[in-house]
């Protein structure tokens, strides 16, 4: 069901794509005359959060199967053959099957979601995605009692991508969600970005959205859903289990054994942007926390 | 002869113009973070160009014994030029980690106790000082024996400056690995000697 969650970034934060770069001056302007008034300011910090540019968002990517570098995915995805593709919905489901992103885009609502998204490498954006719960896909596939988990897969072909040459990780790329944070409202499934359908270096034509956890759970280019009893494998956690965990979820206080998780860089800022505190959950504890209740997030990394 | 005619070469190259066409990628750099050139993150951009830019003069530094004594190409007179270029580009590597990219004390300090790869890089540095501060003619003149005993540091450093580059990298990933590999074997070639230098 669409629009089930609000979100507390507004429309009015999703700038239309010809006019962000004009959104600075238009809301000082806005300021100066006084018209943002007392319930404005009540979410002030929210209202300072502004969706970065096209730019950033499709010409900094991690997509290993494009390549390591950050601007390697921008470079290379290019050769994604996005159409036809299909997602094949398997596992304990009353309705498995190949769903071709026609039959997809038919059955689900289109909404845009403002969210926070922050990488495990402590960096983070603002991104206007477009899209539609999860939940409402997993209902049209029909959900079977037992299931506990959702696997995802990322398509894997070496013609088309580069990166895959070389065993950086164990290909194709999978992903996980417990049932419970795969149904969640936050939890969406991304087609477009700015109103435009999503690039390739992005994760075109359809990847997850999980905006409480690090980045690298938001898997790109899915062509296989499966829902599980059992907890699935997940890459990062395959190719080194004592850094990346099965829930990685933003925590400050958990510090990835390599480097500190309590602040980040919001890209775009240039050569002297300033570090910003990360937020527990991604700025989402309200909405999630309560998943969690009586786990140990230190030990459930 | 192709060794004679680098030999020749060599000899008519001063080392201030090795300094000066090794320092270009500092402007350059700088001036492409600022204006996109190096992404849209540029502060790890820049880090990363500069850390590795030093990396490579460190094995830059490396070949030139072997160049000479297995190929009979004379680079000697550049061996301490290449070493300071190779310091001034972990300096710059090192500032842009602090000011830029960790932004506090407390963080840097929290950092080098706690990320192992960042205390290596840091041991490696270390190291680095004493060499910088003796690549003078004057150090060179007064230590004698002591001076070539001291900058065999440059082996350790270049170890652990190549450990870490492997260490602080993400996945299974292959440009490290070559750089700690050639780092590794051209240590190797000197091991017959230092073996022969410590048995007399």
């Amino acid at each position: 069901m669409a629009h089930r969650w609000k979100n507390t970034l507004t429309r009015a934060d999703a700038t239309p794509l010809a006019a962000y770069m004009n959104r600075r001056q238009i809301m000082a302007g806005a300021m100066g005359l006084g018209l943002i008034g007392a319930a404005g300011m009540a979410r002030s910090q929210e209202a300072e959060l502004e969706p970065n540019s096209w730019e950033d968002i499709t010409q900094y990517n991690n997509f290993y199967e494009f390549g390591t570098g950050k601007s390697d995915p921008a470079r290379n995805a290019h050769t994604l053959t996005t159409e036809p593709w299909t997602v094949a919905i398997d596992g304990l489901v009353d309705n498995p099957g190949d769903y071709s992103m026609g039959q997809i885009m038919e059955a689900m609502t289109i909404e845009e979601r403002i969210y926070r998204f922050r990488c495990v490498e402590a960096w983070s954006m603002v991104i206007p995605w477009n899209g539609f719960e999860l939940a409402d896909l997993l209902n049209l596939a029909g959900v079977q009692e037992g299931a506990k988990y959702v696997a995802f897969e990322t398509a894997l072909r070496p013609d088309e991508m580069p990166g895959v040459r070389f065993p950086v990780l164990d290909w194709p790329y999978v992903e996980g969600l417990r049932l419970d944070e795969a149904m969640h409202p936050l939890t969406m499934m991304a087609t477009g970005i700015y109103g435009k359908p999503i690039p390739n270096q992005n994760g075109a034509p359809i990847r997850l959205v999980v905006p409480w956890k690090y980045g690298f759970k938001s898997i790109k280019s899915i062509v296989r859903i499966t829902v599980t009893e059992d907890e699935p494998p997940t890459s990062w956690n395959k190719a080194n289990g004592r850094e990346y965990g099965f829930y990685s979820n933003v925590n400050p206080e958990v510090d990835h054994p390599r480097w500190s998780q309590a602040s980040e860089r919001m890209v775009g800022g240039g050569l002297f942007a300033k570090r910003q505190p990360t937020l527990m959950f991604n700025g989402y504890e309200e909405d999630v926390a309560s998943l969690y209740d009586g786990m140990d997030l230190r030990a459930n990394f | 002869m192709l060794v004679d005619r680098i030999n020749q070469a060599a000899r008519k190259v001063p080392t201030w113009a090795v300094y000066i066409v090794y320092l270009i990628p500092v402007p350059v750099l700088l001036y492409m973070a600022q204006t996109g050139g190096l992404g849209r993150e540029p502060i790890n951009a820049l880090e990363r160009e500069l850390g590795e830019i030093a990396l490579q003069l460190v094995i830059i530094g490396l070949c030139i014994s072997p160049l000479r004594r297995f190929i009979g190409v004379n680079l000697i007179k550049f061996r301490r030029t290449i070493g300071v270029l190779a310091f001034t580009y972990v300096v710059l590597h090192l500032l842009v980690w602090a000011v830029l990219d960790v932004q506090s004390i407390d963080r840097v300090v929290a950092d080098i106790i706690k990320r192992p790869y960042i205390t290596i890089g840091m041991a490696a540095f270390i190291l680095m000082l004493p060499l910088a501060l003796t690549s003078n003619n004057t150090s060179v003149k007064w230590l004698g024996a002591v001076w070539r005993r001291l900058h065999l540091l440059t082996y350790p450093v270049a170890i652990l400056s190549g450990v870490h580059f492997v260490w602080l990298s993400k996945g299974f990933q292959l440009e490290p690995l070559v750089y700690l590999t050639v780092i590794l074997a051209l240590l190797a070639l000197r091991v017959p000697t230092l073996v022969r230098k410590v048995a007399t």
